[in-house]
């Protein structure tokens, strides 16, 4: 059996829970770029690693649950992937970023009275 | 030396590696169990806690209390990145708490919580002190992000795991 | 009923193609390097997500077991660029 020839009671969970995983995701990622600072910034990803790809898994699995006549549900292992490996990522970025920014701080302090001059300090932000 | 092979690795993996392979065959079974447990036999020396598992139904229950926290901050990151809060400045920042809970697969889990959450992002444990660290993206009351944690997740972990 | 899902399906996919293309964005602009290596995270989660959807047009499970090898290279990937932000090396001697 095809996916178009897919039953009233199945398709229309699924067009819905990718409905909104898909506007979940990218209103999270329109939050890494709308969003003022790189602390702030963490969370806008978080939305779609977490409601927007289980939305999107869940239909997945409905779909291919329907189609083959038997339960598929080896999508959960993505799921549960993706869930137990986000705090570490989102730990060491943290950290990453916490470091910098004092490294970058101590340097432009020790540069400011001696160059006196706006260029080294774009410099050591933007790099 | 026959060192102990851990019972509910065990079961994980071997449901794991159905999933995979999406059969429950009896020669799946069979092949996979052997496999988890060589590669746990290996692993043993890596990690030589083991949890303790008592009253693994209110893992259930926290499991829901957690969907329908996600869920709702969604809602309110989604406001918040769509500029939909109205003219109030939105303020993130870091928030402290003491935690009571010292054992690691309890720590491990409230930090899976607090990650999956959107708006919460684990950022430094001090375990000589006992203290978290997260940042929140829409701090309006820091209190109140301690209560949260301290009583929808950390109490029901620290009743499963210690 | 079935013109809906494929609508809900094309949705989807332009969906994970904006966001691709913000992600993409924010990894040209950066400012600083950990906002890279952030868009880097957002872009092959959402790659991840349009490989499941060609799995559900094209009715092949070959896009799952390529979609999980991405969500584990990612995150190993991720892993690497955070500890090189850290401390200048990947692997502490």
């Amino acid at each position: 059996m095809n996916w178009t020839e897919l039953p009233a009671w199945a398709a229309l969970p699924a067009a819905l829970l990718l409905i909104i995983g898909g506007l979940l995701t990218a209103t999270g990622s329109l939050g890494l770029l709308r969003l003022p600072n790189f602390l702030m910034r963490m969370h806008g990803p978080s939305m779609g690693n977490t409601l927007g790809a289980g939305s999107v898994l869940i239909a997945s699995m409905i779909i291919s649950s329907v189609t083959a006549g038997h339960p598929v549900i080896h999508e959960i292992l993505i799921t549960v992937f993706i869930v137990t490996s986000a705090p570490v990522t989102a730990m060491l970025l943290m950290r990453a970023a916490i470091y910098r920014t004092r490294v970058n701080e101590e340097r432009r302090r020790q540069q400011l009275p001696a160059e006196q001059s706006g260029q080294s300090t774009e410099r050591s932000t933007a790099d | 030396m026959m060192r102990r092979i851990p019972p509910v690795f065990l079961v994980v993996l071997v449901i794991m590696w159905l999933l995979v392979n999406s059969t429950v065959s009896l020669g799946h079974i069979v092949l996979g169990t052997i496999v988890s447990a060589l590669l746990l036999l290996a692993a043993a020396p890596l990690r030589p806690l083991q949890p303790t598992i008592r009253r693994g139904y209110r893992l259930f229950t926290l499991m829901a209390v957690v969907f329908v926290d996600i869920v709702r901050s969604n809602i309110g990151v989604a406001r918040v990145i769509l500029g939909l809060v109205g003219e109030r400045d939105v303020r993130a920042g870091f928030v402290h708490i003491p935690l009571d809970m010292t054992d690691p697969h309890g720590l491990a889990g409230l930090s899976m919580i607090i990650t999956a959450t959107p708006g919460t992002i684990w950022v430094d444990l001090n375990l000589k002190e006992k203290r978290l660290t997260i940042h929140v993206l829409d701090l309006l009351d820091e209190d109140e992000w301690i209560h949260r944690i301290k009583e929808r997740y950390e109490r029901p972990l620290m009743e499963v795991f210690e | 009923m079935n013109a809906f899902l494929d609508g809900a399906i094309w949705f989807a996919q332009a969906c994970f193609a904006l966001a691709t293309a913000f992600a993409t964005i924010r990894l040209i602009i950066g400012p600083a390097a950990q906002d890279r290596v952030l868009a880097f995270d957002t872009m092959y989660i959402n790659g991840m997500l349009s490989l499941l959807m060609l799995g559900i047009r094209s009715h092949s499970t070959a896009y799952f077991d390529m979609a999980l090898l991405i969500a584990l290279f990612g995150f190993v990937g991720t892993i690497a660029l955070a500890k090189f932000l850290l401390r200048g090396e990947v692997i502490e001697p």
